[in-house]
């Protein structure tokens, strides 16, 4: 495959699972309100990963297909960002007690739009112009996306003492997994090269300082960190993505062939 | 999407007696009924009788549940939509009734009711919704059917509300109508694709439309015969069309639809009548109906609990934000100090 | 003209003060607000509904996210509904009926020979 495909799932598939995560929220959101809000940051997302998708089926040419990407490929096949897959609920909160926790959805939201406010900015410059037209739509949903997280971040961070303790739980949960966004992957690297991706590198002072500046108005602490470097990028999930996958693919899967 | 012909009582199954008379100002009483004689419309700080605010409360209130209630059935299949375009669509339409939900309870908030007492009456069990929502969604094909069959009956229920005589729930249907329309369409194009696809598609559609068509043709709500709310709803202009007529006016609409769709109508008595120039159609089972009004139908107590949980869930969101809120007005009134 | 009147939403925190006979703890909802949505068209802003919110910020994009979602506008106004005084009913005739013979203050009042034109 080559490797400008390969950068060009590894955004899709970002975007394709956050989208599917915060789909979850639809129907059980925290108040009617932030229902409708997440949906649209949902929706938003799996436009993206339909542009972005169908970029990297004409790259591959023969069958592929938007779907196909989507439905048909296996979880090591899967290039997004571990952070991603990862379940709504936090450290604090028990299976069996709740499966959705807003302070891991609100944590989650803000650490990748941060990120990709800034690299679909970069984007913008592609020398592949279809991507570089995503990229400029893109990045006025990520900005959106980003308000939305980072508000509701301040919110719960100096809000009550339950809230508090729920978003730095989050936090620290969560944090670790940002340490894969600056590890540059052989597609990122080959694509930056080619003048098609951005070197992420270069986006994390920025990324910093937009997380700390946040953090402080939460009133939250960001862990330092050690440890273990989340690799889902180059196809090395958690345990969480195949069973994301396996309910989002089953009907896809069990019809194949199938227009729907 | 909505909903029986809201007159169903709240302590629904037991077919309440009408009310005791009303002790209202006669004077005001008069001028009220001319207003409503007249086809005008009733405004938040008008004098109403509290029979029809009541009413009107719960009349909205369960429409407004229905739209809530109505998220989870559907919702039920986005994470396993066949395709990304029509997760997409999914996503919109499921957003969308939770959209009408809003605008629906603000229309009801106008009456003096807060939306938390109003979910308190869900929550409890208290208040009612659509029983359409009590009933599972087995396979994709659910989802087009709903929409093509739950959200058609609706429409037909809900367009002539958009006259209805309270001002601020007429214009929330007209907004809810206005994003409606397209539903019904949505559900019936995804099942139009399905039709033409394989033999296991064809039978998820058969399939969908066998259970869905006589909880369809239920949702219109009990005979006239049977609906002692109906009359004073059609006296107050807050019901416009009787239960059976519009019922009649689905189904005629409706078997053509079918017959371009190529599924069968699961009733076998279901034919055109010359002489009535409408279609006859089978008995409806109306015990099955009321069970499940009155809470003992296939998913009462899942679609309840869903609810319940997801806002008690919420609660420490909604207290974080308010709690937020005033910690930053007095930050303000600090600085300004 | 007498008692101008709460608008709609303020009456709703009037009467909530009033209590219910909930069984759930205290009601702890968030203020309600209108919205206001000016279309693409240029047009005046114009009232769409209401919702609930922490603040003016909130209310603000939670505007955005429940009536814009078919590009219905292009700004937002919200404004806390306890804040809005709205005429009383009963004033009707005495504050508009006046209005009604003032046939001077209508262009097709004055009549101008046809020769003229449009004017």
């Amino acid at each position: 495959m080559s490797a400008i495909a390969d950068y060009i799932l590894h955004l899709a598939d970002n975007a394709v699972v956050l989208g599917q995560r915060n789909a979850e929220w639809c129907g059980h959101g925290p108040i009617l309100e932030e229902d409708l809000a997440l949906a649209n940051v949902s929706l938003d997302l799996i436009g993206q990963a339909r542009l972005l998708y169908q970029r990297a089926a004409t790259l591959l040419g023969g069958d592929a297909t938007e779907d196909s990407l989507a439905y048909f490929r296996d979880a090591a096949e899967f290039r997004n960002y571990t952070l991603l897959e990862l379940p709504h609920h936090g450290p604090l909160v028990g299976y069996a007690a709740s499966d959705r926790d807003y302070a891991t959805t609100i944590v989650r939201n803000f650490l990748y739009s941060a990120l990709m406010v800034q690299l679909w900015e970069g984007l913008t410059k592609s020398s592949d112009s279809e991507l570089a037209a995503i990229a400029a739509k893109s990045l006025k949903e990520a900005s959106y996306h980003l308000h939305h997280a980072r508000d509701w971040l301040v919110r719960l961070g100096d809000g009550t003492d339950e809230s508090h303790a729920r978003v730095q739980a989050a936090v620290d949960h969560l944090m670790p997994y940002t340490e894969e966004f600056w590890t540059p992957s052989p597609a990122e690297s080959a694509a930056a090269a080619a003048g098609v991706g951005v070197d992420v590198r270069s986006l994390r002072a920025g990324w910093d300082a937009l997380v700390n500046d946040a953090f402080a108005e939460a009133t939250v602490t960001r862990p330092a960190f050690r440890g273990y470097v989340t690799e889902g990028k180059v196809g090395v999930h958690s345990e969480h993505l195949g069973f994301l996958l396996t309910e989002m693919q089953s009907l896809a899967r069990a019809h194949p062939g199938a227009t729907w | 999407m909505y909903t029986q012909s809201f007159s169903v009582p709240d302590n629904a199954g037991q077919k309440t007696a009408a009310r005791t008379p009303s002790t209202e100002d006669p004077e005001l009483m008069a001028r009220f009924d001319a207003r409503i004689d007249a086809d005008g419309r009733i405004e938040p700080q008008d004098w109403m009788p509290e029979a029809y605010r009541r009413t009107l409360v719960r009349q909205i209130s369960q429409h407004a549940h229905s739209e809530i209630v109505g998220m989870l059935p559907e919702g039920n299949w986005i994470s396993r939509a066949p395709s990304l375009k029509r997760k997409a669509i999914l996503i919109a339409k499921v957003q969308d009734e939770g959209g009408h939900g809003l605008y629906l309870y603000s229309a009801a908030e106008t009456l003096g009711t807060s939306r938390d007492q109003m979910l308190e009456g869900l929550h409890s069990g208290r208040a009612k919704y659509s029983s359409i929502f009590n009933y599972p969604t087995l396979n994709w094909a659910d989802v087009g059917v709903i929409g093509w069959l739950v959200d058609g009956a609706a429409i037909m229920n809900q367009i002539p509300l958009c006259r209805c005589s309270y001002g601020p729930y007429a214009r929330a249907m007209v907004r809810v109508c206005k994003e409606e329309s397209f539903h019904q369409r949505q559900g019936y194009e995804a099942l139009l694709v399905m039709m033409k696809g394989t033999d296991a598609q064809k039978a998820m559609v058969q399939d969908a439309v066998d259970r869905w068509w006589w909880k369809c043709l239920a949702m219109f709500g009990p005979p006239d015969a049977d609906s002692p709310n109906s009359a004073q709803g059609m006296r107050w202009g807050i019901k416009r069309i009787s239960n059976d007529d519009l019922r009649q006016k689905f189904i005629d609409a409706t078997v053509p639809q079918a017959q371009v769709l190529g599924v069968t109508l699961p009733d076998p008595d279901l034919k055109w009548n010359e002489e009535r120039q409408h279609h006859d159609y089978g008995q409806i089972d109306w015990q099955e109906f009321w069970d499940t009004v009155e809470g003992n139908g296939p998913c009462n107590k899942e679609r309840l609990s869903t609810r319940v949980k997801a806002h008690n869930d919420g609660q420490w969101v909604r207290e974080a934000a308010l709690a937020y809120a005033r910690k930053q007005q007095e930050r303000a009134k600090k600085e300004a100090a | 003209m007498s008692n101008a009147q709460p608008f709609e939403g303020a009456r709703t925190e009037a009467r909530q003060g009033g209590g219910s006979s909930s069984t759930t703890p205290a009601l702890k909802e968030w203020p309600l607000w209108e919205v206001f949505v000016r279309s693409k068209q240029g047009l005046e802003h114009k009232h769409c509904g209401s919702l609930h919110a922490a603040d003016a910020s909130q209310a603000l994009h939670m505007a955005r996210d429940v009536y814009t979602r078919r590009q219905e506008g292009v700004s937002i106004w919200v404004v806390p509904s306890a804040a809005i005084t709205a005429s009383n009913p009963d004033d009707k005739g005495e504050l508009f009926d006046p209005a009604a013979d003032k046939i001077y203050r209508h262009p097709t009042f004055y009549e101008i020979p046809e020769e003229v034109g449009h004017m």
